[in-house]
């Protein structure tokens, strides 16, 4: 060999170089990582899920297979059920729909002053819990409407409240979930090139023709996607039926296991086990038709500038923000006039409002344990799901083998399955002692983050891995080459840059959980309440203005949260809070 | 002894090999440049040697001892190699500073020795002064050279450089190749480079290895390469070479009787008899009137330079148009005499390489 082209040099002594180990690329450090991320989702999920399965496919009372399954779906309480869980869903679609699409294709096509408060307002009922939700207009529609009774258009007292009814349950669970298809349309209507909408234009057809010609069939199959979102939604939604259909003897899925397992405690868990795997299979159903419509549907679509409002038309602005006012603003403004109250049935004035519930309330202590609970339960979710989904991120995003895409894709199901199946493959794991430990999660504040850490966990996950998919994988491999370790790459380099997208889901977690009702209503026990349980029981034992206090004060906390959100937006990543684009 | 050795390195991706049975040797203090068209392995075999990827099969040794092979690898943490990337891989969330201390912290250097590194190689890469921005304050030529402060700080004998100059603008490539050279001269460690770019490879390098669908071509001084390629790929690639098929008549000494085009000529190389490549360039033909080594038909010419880029098709020999320089127009069809002045012969059938460890290059002439 050519050595002459190396000046000769005094050879220093040489370190003895470490023995090759095995696999060198997948070291050691990241399978341990695996285990644990492993072991949690087993721990969170497959397990509290496979239970569900184990319990809703045993055998009948007289011992023939799936015998208990057949039972159930012979009885008539299941058929009623499942009757009124389709209708009050699909009604409370097709709302969805038509409200989400116009007011989707209102904001992105008219110039339009204040628009990111507008949107802020379109997107309140899905970020206000669905109890608030359905306190607030069963507060505007009753006998007792500060602003109806105003007005003079209030039902005669006592007369049920008309919502109390399917088609009430269908119009607030269409109000709540109109953003999923505003959402899923706009993101459509932002990807539609202004060149298409310009050629028509160019060539003579009118503004009504090009948005229901060209535009509307290219986005229809993210419309129907939406809607199919919306209706998973409305199948698992607890919150709206519980405290309208019950009163109202509107029987539901969510309502029926819940009333089951208050009236026949954890001997029932096998036959709602059976429920709550028909509602998993309806809710399976529709995202699968969702994934089909977004795959074989939709066109695919050049690349090009965004489509943006070019014609401001007053009128239909003032239509806009009329309809904005009435599904976010009034509900909201009723239910703070009720907190207002200082007794049921008592008339909204200037003169009899009071802050006496607001008081009564704070100094109730059932009520501050539920704050106390509640936030502890957020921050302390939020804190674990993020602790989980660096390294879980970093495994898919570094690492992807076949047992970190199943478990990227199990650990999504808690979220997209109905919360009241979660709540109980919960019950059915965690009831019985833990082996080896002999206690039981159940009836402590335990059993409840377990719970929000399954459903929440893609709240984090999802941002944190797609921020780890875009980052310079290169950033790691220079860490390596200077000698740095796995967990201090993870920490010094990995870290840094997916931070605020995980700061981001903290905040997405913080705020759901925070009001969070569905998984609460079957976990909580008496000490352990959350503040969704509380503003339930407070309307369930007839005390109202208590329980609009309680929603009001929960409201302003998340609103507080939002506002915080927004302040620090520049420091997150794009498109993370949903109603800045 | 040589510090960097493959022997048969192989790895595929989803069954395409990237890097097919490589095998070379280079001396300690020796610059290489791994040179070929993009997707030819030569990024795969880089990160080979740094262990961000494990060979299928093969051999690596750093002086001597397998760092990869069938008995396990040693990961890159282990290896103790510099780096600098094609993307330049800053930590963007830490100032220069703390891109070149991090490493240092990692290998618990004391603070004080920490401190007196991050001024020396800020000194050796000129950015004395910048170690409290932060990449994204720095210009592309400042992102590289923190990139190479940093692989420079740990004092590693083998630094490995992935397209580095890739994302430069043609002025900083050439002052940021001087700096290469001076650095490497300086500090006597190994410089592996990849690059697509012959220039920059020619410029830099002690020794080229040329890479073509993941199999090493030929491995030797940027003279061999030039002037004795052992492949006809090797040939027409370097310096935009041309070859002509010829018929080998008998060999001596270091010099090939080769016929061509009916007449017969004696050109460098060690060829046996039989079917033959002469390889040459551009600058080793010259119009010889009356009489040259053979004749072509001009078949178009650009004006460029100053000279007439003449495309010729040779007469009696089987082969696409070759190219020279000449001083005048002359209208398409023109026959002119060509000599030939330089030029080696190889074997056509070379078309595969033997194993270039077991073929030591040959010497340049001094």
């Amino acid at each position: 060999m050519a050595a002459e082209t190396a000046r000769p040099r005094p050879a220093p002594p040489r370190p003895t170089p470490p023995r090759p180990r095995r696999a060198g690329r997948s070291g050691g450090g990241e399978r341990a990582l695996l285990l644990l991320v492993f072991a949690y989702v087993a721990l969170t999920t497959l397990w509290p899920l496979a239970k569900l399965f184990a319990a809703a496919l045993q055998p009948g009372e007289d011992g023939s297979p799936l015998g208990l399954m057949a039972e159930v779906l012979a009885s008539r309480a299941t058929a009623r059920a499942l009757w009124g869980t389709l209708a009050t869903s699909g009604l409370s679609v097709m709302l969805s729909t038509v409200l989400g699409v116009g007011l989707a294709f209102a904001v992105g096509l008219i110039r339009l002053r204040g628009r990111t408060a507008l949107v802020f307002l379109i997107l309140t009922p899905l970020l206000i819990p669905s109890q608030t939700m359905a306190l607030a207009w069963i507060e505007l529609a009753g006998a007792h409407s500060p602003i109806l009774g105003a007005l003079g258009l209030a039902p005669a007292p006592g007369t049920a409240n008309p919502l109390y009814s399917v088609s009430g349950i269908a119009l607030v669970m269409g109000v709540e979930h109109m953003p999923l298809v505003f959402l899923a349309t706009r993101a459509a209507l932002r990807a539609v090139p202004a060149d298409l909408v310009e050629a028509a234009r160019v060539i003579g057809v009118p503004g009504p023709r090009i948005a229901a010609g060209i535009v509307l069939p290219l986005v229809a199959p993210s419309i129907l996607a939406g809607a199919l979102l919306a209706f998973t939604a409305a199948i698992g939604n607890f919150g709206v039926p519980a405290l309208l259909g019950i009163p109202g003897r509107v029987s539901v899925l969510t309502t029926l296991i819940y009333q089951r397992l208050n009236g026949f405690g954890p001997s029932a868990a096998g036959q709602v086990a059976v429920l709550a795997l028909v509602m998993a299979a309806l809710a399976g159903l529709a995202l699968a038709l969702r994934g089909l419509a977004l795959r074989r549907l939709a066109a695919p679509l050049p690349a090009g500038r965004p489509l943006e409002p070019t014609r401001s038309s007053p009128a239909g602005e003032v239509v806009l923000w009329l309809v904005v006012a009435m599904i976010a603003v009034v509900p909201l403004a009723a239910l703070v006039m009720t907190a207002l109250m200082p007794a049921v049935g008592v008339r909204f004035g200037w003169e009899t409002a009071s802050l006496a519930q607001f008081a009564a309330v704070i100094a109730n202590a059932a009520v501050r344990r539920a704050f106390a609970n509640s936030l502890l339960l957020a921050l302390a979710c939020a804190g674990i799901a993020v602790a989980v989904s660096v390294p879980f991120a970093y495994l898919v995003a570094r690492r992807p083998g076949r047992l970190v895409r199943a478990l990227d894709l199990a650990v999504e199901a808690p979220w997209v399955i109905p919360g009241t199946v979660v709540a109980l493959g919960m019950i059915l794991a965690f009831l019985p002692p833990l082996p080896g430990l002999g206690v039981s999660l159940y009836g402590t504040l335990a059993i409840l983050l377990v719970a929000y850490l399954a459903r929440f966990l893609p709240l984090v996950l999802r941002p944190v891995t797609a921020a780890a998919q875009t980052a310079d994988p290169s950033l790691e491999e220079a860490a390596r080459i200077v000698g740095a370790g796995l967990a201090r790459r993870l920490a010094f380099v990995f870290l840094p840059g997916v931070l605020p997208a995980a700061v981001a889901g903290a905040l997405l977690v913080v705020m759901t959980a925070l009001n969070e009702l569905t998984l609460s209503a079957l976990l909580w026990s008496s000490g352990h309440e959350t503040i969704g349980v509380m503003v339930f029981a407070l309307q369930y034992e007839g005390n109202s203005t208590a329980a609009a206090a309680v929603a009001v004060l929960s409201t302003t906390l998340l609103f507080g949260l939002c506002a915080l959100a927004n302040a620090g937006a520049r420091w997150l990543p794009e498109r993370i809070l949903p109603w800045r684009q | 002894m040589p510090h960097l050795a493959a022997r048969n390195l192989t790895k595929s991706f989803d069954g395409v090999r990237a890097v097919d049975q490589v095998s070379f040797a280079i001396p300690d203090g020796a610059f290489l440049a791994l040179l070929g068209p993009s997707g030819c392995g030569k990024t795969t075999l880089l990160r080979m040697i740094a262990g961000l990827e494990d060979p299928d099969a093969g051999e690596l040794l750093f002086d001597d001892v397998a760092v990869a092979g069938p008995r396990g690898s040693l990961p890159p943490e282990a290896r103790r190699l510099g780096m600098v990337f094609q993307s330049y891989a800053l930590w963007p969330h830490m100032t220069v500073r703390g891109n070149i201390e991090f490493g240092l912290k990692v290998q618990k250097l004391p603070a004080a020795e920490r401190r007196r590194r991050i001024e020396e190689v800020l000194e050796v890469v000129g950015l004395s002064g910048h170690a409290a921005r932060r990449p994204h304050e720095l210009s592309g030529g400042q992102r590289q050279r923190v990139a190479l402060a940093r692989s420079l700080a740990l004092r590693p004998r083998l630094i490995l450089l992935d397209e580095p100059l890739a994302n430069l603008d043609a002025h900083l490539r050439e002052t940021m190749l001087a700096e290469f050279r001076r650095i490497h001269s300086m500090t006597g460690a190994t410089f592996v480079f990849v690059t697509h770019d012959q220039e920059e490879a020619m410029a830099v390098a002690t020794h080229v290895a040329v890479m073509n669908r993941g199999r090493l071509e030929q491995v030797g001084t940027p003279e061999d390469l030039y002037r004795r390629p052992q492949t006809e790929s090797v040939a027409r690639f370097i310096g935009r070479g041309r070859t002509l098929p010829v018929e080998v008549i008998g060999t001596q000494d270091g010099l090939c009787t080769v016929a061509l085009a009916g007449g017969v000529l004696k050109v460098d190389g060690r060829a046996p008899p039989g079917p033959g490549w002469l390889c040459f360039h551009a600058s080793d033909l010259a119009p010889a009137p009356p009489h040259g080594h053979f004749a072509g038909e001009v078949v178009n010419q650009i004006f460029q330079n100053g000279v007439y880029a003449t495309e010729l098709a040779p007469l009696g020999i089987e082969a696409e148009t070759i190219g020279l320089a000449l001083p005048d127009r002359l209208a398409p069809g023109t026959r002119i005499e060509v000599r030939l002045s330089g030029g080696w012969v190889i074997p056509r059938e070379a078309a595969v390489s033997p194993a270039f460890a077991a073929v030591p290059p040959v010497r340049s002439p001094a």
